[in-house]
């Protein structure tokens, strides 16, 4: 697990991956002309990004006739969250979650309104 | 995004899991293992192509149903899958799962796929949220032989 979880932590310290991850997670199962539609990077970029998260398992690639979608697998997320956090601090953990969620958009709301 | 228009609605999920074919195939379908991780349930089923599959609460009652499409032993399996909890998930009609075991050496790559042809289906949006849980519990039952605590018990209020 722990050469797998290096793979993992690596692709996930990038803010370009993130993004990529991000993306999918809005729309799961996009080819590559998709995923670069209205980035700010280059093709070869996303696709050397996207292999980057796909030998960590991170997104996994199914053929459909010739074209390759990309999908997130939140899996190795998960098992993450998992290795870190014990079974009695997860509703605790959840509920500090919610405060800070709603406290700032509290302050959003406040903010635009101002 | 609006220049995607779908017809469908499919989550992928991956894991590698250090066991046998032998044994994860048992783990995918034989209540002792299913009970540990899947949150208390148990499969009713002959494992034939064309029989009928049945996903049961801890209290016997049928949550999901439908039938074995494919089957080849310790490689695939393919299940029609319709809900039976919630209403507009019945009306959804059949999902497709997909179980697909491959040997990478070391370990073997479970790849679950689970697919409806319908764009946002309330079904494959609701089990997004519990096949992570799931296939990691799987992997740790495997690998350490225990589950995760969380995936042990059916839901609260479900």
């Amino acid at each position: 697990m722990g050469a797998d979880m290096d793979k993992v932590f690596k692709a996930l310290a990038a803010p370009e991956r993130r993004l990529l991850l991000d993306r999918l997670r809005a729309s799961n199962g996009q080819s590559l002309s998709e995923v670069c539609a209205h980035l700010d990077m280059t093709r070869q970029a996303v696709t050397k990004h996207l292999k980057t998260l796909e030998d960590a398992s991170l997104v996994v690639c199914i053929w459909q006739g010739r074209e390759k979608l990309h999908y997130l697998n939140p899996v190795p997320i998960h098992e993450i969250g998992e290795r870190w956090i014990g079974k009695y601090e997860r509703g605790r953990l959840r509920a500090l979650g919610e405060l800070k969620k709603k406290l700032e958009e509290e302050n959003n709301g406040r903010i635009e309104q101002g | 995004m609006a220049e995607l228009n779908k017809a469908e609605s499919k989550f992928v999920y991956v894991t590698y899991i250090r066991t046998t074919a032998e044994k994860l195939w048992r783990a995918l379908m034989e209540p002792e293992f299913t009970r540990q991780y899947w949150a208390d349930t148990t499969q009713e089923c002959d494992w034939k192509a064309g029989s009928v599959w049945r996903l049961l609460k801890p209290d016997a009652s049928v949550a999901d149903s439908g039938e074995v499409v494919e089957i080849e032993p310790h490689k695939r399996l393919v299940l029609k899958w319709q809900n039976h909890m919630f209403p507009e998930m019945t009306a959804e009609g059949f999902s497709r799962l997909t179980y697909e075991i491959e040997d990478k050496g070391d370990s073997l790559k479970l790849t679950v796929t689970h697919e409806m042809d319908k764009k946002d289906s309330k079904l494959i949006g609701a089990v997004s949220n519990g096949w992570p849980h799931i296939l990691s519990s799987l992997k740790s039952l495997l690998e350490t032989g225990e589950s995760l605590e969380e995936t042990r018990h059916w839901p609260k209020g479900m």
